[in-house]
């Protein structure tokens, strides 16, 4: 129905998307264990840099405290798979209902904040989270806690077949968030995105209910980020407040990649996490010096295309990967 | 019989501590156009923002169909029928020319109007719908913050600065199109620089100067010079 709906260019897109995902999910049959656990984390950097768009890009809230979905989410697998006994399969929608909950105590308070003020506020917020996890010594406070051995073999009898099938959870969030945002793009809700990120009042007096719209999208991307924080952690096992709210690893990494790739573009959360993936897999033995090339391409990449390395192609070529113009 | 649509009781509002509108009162009828007329400053645009909420005011300072809704929030507004022609446009830049129309089709409300019949109405928008909104002319853009608002199909829309920064033929299509707005069963405040015009086209006016009415009531019965006084002071 959904399909019949939409124009032959988009079903298109949703048809590569799938053969996308069905090579990929082959890949444990013909590719380096090393290279499946490059993978995974590439997927879950990829639906974080999409979500991260979607939030700042489409809804115009540039928020620099997501590290505290990760952290939630991942903490919520912890307690619910070694303290609660239940399956860590289920603990990923617990991990999204905590996340999402989380998000719904702050936003009422952080909406109250614009611009950077917003920035700040989403950034003190994760930091209290963190420190909130700090004190509990049943989850090991400060030092963490590692994942125990029977949860682990929950997850799969031996490693390999473990690794696969975190990688399959890692593959489903990534592509499963590029798929989702997509169609919301390509919504009523997503034409009002991009409405209200043009002009809030323009988009206020045709009926759009901009605190409403901000609202969801806030606590969607948080429960999202909630379930990619449990995957993650379940290919760390072990957690920790400094690892789980890590403001660098999950926040200032994340808005570099939609920042090189294009910001308020799907296809630059996508092109961002391949061009740090290749920068990182090739400099990372050079130590500091991969921490400053990084720092001045994306100096390089914001003074002369604002709208990223996406941004630059599209106004070039002409071309979009991701298609969301509607036509009559 | 009450033939009023929209009520402005005594409202007063302002910028923090600045007060900008100083009791401002008067009554837009139903099927009618209200010309606002006043130099730079005189309140008007500070008058329509306070009308949409963007701007603190009282509950009972403004009433639609004999209702308070001067609580409400422009969204709320929106679907009560109150929709606005900003000035300078405020399209949506990053969607196309169709887009601007379907948004307000999507979040609107159902009646006559119709992308179709904006494109009737503005023959042009139907040439560009696939274009950037942006990439049109200043007039083609007026016709499009027109159309969206049309779309919506609201009872009354407020017209800010409808013809400013617009070439004087230009101006004379986007007024063109007025008598079928006004028939189509929709009100108007219109606000203009263009005091002849305004005068030509409207039932009833409201010179602003200073935040404060200083002149009001039916278009006819002013004459050129009492409007340029009140446009102007002594």
């Amino acid at each position: 129905m959904i399909l019949k709906s939409l124009p032959k260019k988009q079903i298109r897109v949703f048809l590569v998307l799938t053969l996308i995902t069905i090579i990929l999910a082959s890949a444990p049959w013909w590719v380096s264990r090393a290279d499946i656990r490059l993978l995974g984390e590439f997927y879950s950097f990829l639906a974080l840099a999409v979500l991260w768009n979607l939030l700042a890009g489409y809804t115009g809230l540039i928020s620099v405290g997501q590290q505290a979905f990760v952290g939630v989410g991942g903490y919520a697998m912890f307690i619910v798979t070694a303290k609660l006994g239940i399956s860590p399969f289920l603990s990923v929608p617990i991990s999204m209902l905590a996340a999402a909950l989380i998000a719904g105590v702050f936003a009422p308070l952080l909406f109250r904040l614009n611009g950077a003020h917003f920035a700040i506020g989403t950034w003190v917020a994760a930091e209290t989270i963190s420190l909130c996890f700090f004190m509990v010594p049943e989850l090991g406070g400060g030092a963490g806690m590692s994942l125990p051995t029977d949860v682990v073999k929950s997850i799969a009898s031996s490693r390999a077949m473990r690794e696969m099938t975190i990688y399959w959870l890692m593959l489903g969030l990534g592509l499963g968030t590029i798929f989702a945002v997509y169609a919301l793009l390509l919504s009523k809700t997503g034409l009002a995105l991009m409405a209200l990120r043009d002009n809030e009042i323009a988009a206020a007096s045709l009926g759009i209910n901009i605190w409403k719209t901000k609202f969801v999208m806030y606590i969607a991307v948080a429960a999202a980020t909630g379930a990619i924080g449990a995957v993650i952690f379940f290919q760390k096992l072990r957690i920790s407040p400094e690892s789980a709210f890590s403001l660098n690893d999950w926040t200032i990494i994340i808005i570099f990649i939609v920042v090189i790739g294009g910001i308020g573009k799907l296809e630059g959360a996508i092109v961002g996490t391949i061009v740090f993936f290749i920068l990182r897999e090739t400099l990372a033995d050079y130590g500091v010096v991969y921490l400053i090339v990084l720092g001045v391409f994306a100096i390089i990449i914001m003074m002369f295309s604002r709208k990223g390395i996406w941004g630059m192609f599209e106004e070039k070529f002409k071309r979009s990967l991701l298609p969301v113009t509607r036509e009559p | 019989m009450d033939n009023s649509l929209l009520r402005i009781n005594n409202l007063s509002s302002g910028y923090g501590d600045f007060q900008a509108l100083f009791d401002v009162s008067f009554c837009l009828e139903k099927n009618s156009v209200l010309g606002l007329v006043g130099a730079n400053g005189a309140g008007k645009t500070t008058l329509f923002k306070s009308i949409l909420g963007l701007l603190p005011r009282e509950k009972s300072m403004i009433q639609f169909q004999r209702q308070d809704i001067g609580h409400l929030s422009a969204n709320k507004l929106a679907g009560l029928g109150i929709a606005m022609v900003p000035e300078g446009r405020r399209l949506f830049s990053s969607l196309s020319v169709y887009e601007n129309l379907q948004i307000a089709a999507d979040y609107g409300r159902k009646g006559y109007w119709t992308i179709e019949r904006v494109f009737e109405l503005f023959p042009i928008l139907a040439e560009k719908q696939k274009m950037p909104s942006l990439s049109l002319s200043g007039g083609q853009q007026q016709m499009v913050a027109i159309g969206r608002a049309l779309v919506a199909n609201p009872e009354v829309i407020l017209f800010d600065e409808l013809s400013l920064g617009l070439a004087p033929t230009v101006v004379n299509d986007v007024y063109a199109a007025m008598p079928s707005i006004i028939e189509s069963g929709i009100s108007a405040i219109l606000v203009e620089q263009d005091i002849e015009r305004v005068r030509k086209i409207s039932k009833n006016l409201v010179c602003m100067r200073e935040g404060k009415i200083v002149l009001s009531g039916a278009a006819s019965q002013f004459t050129k010079e009492q409007l340029t006084t009140a446009y102007f002071g002594e």
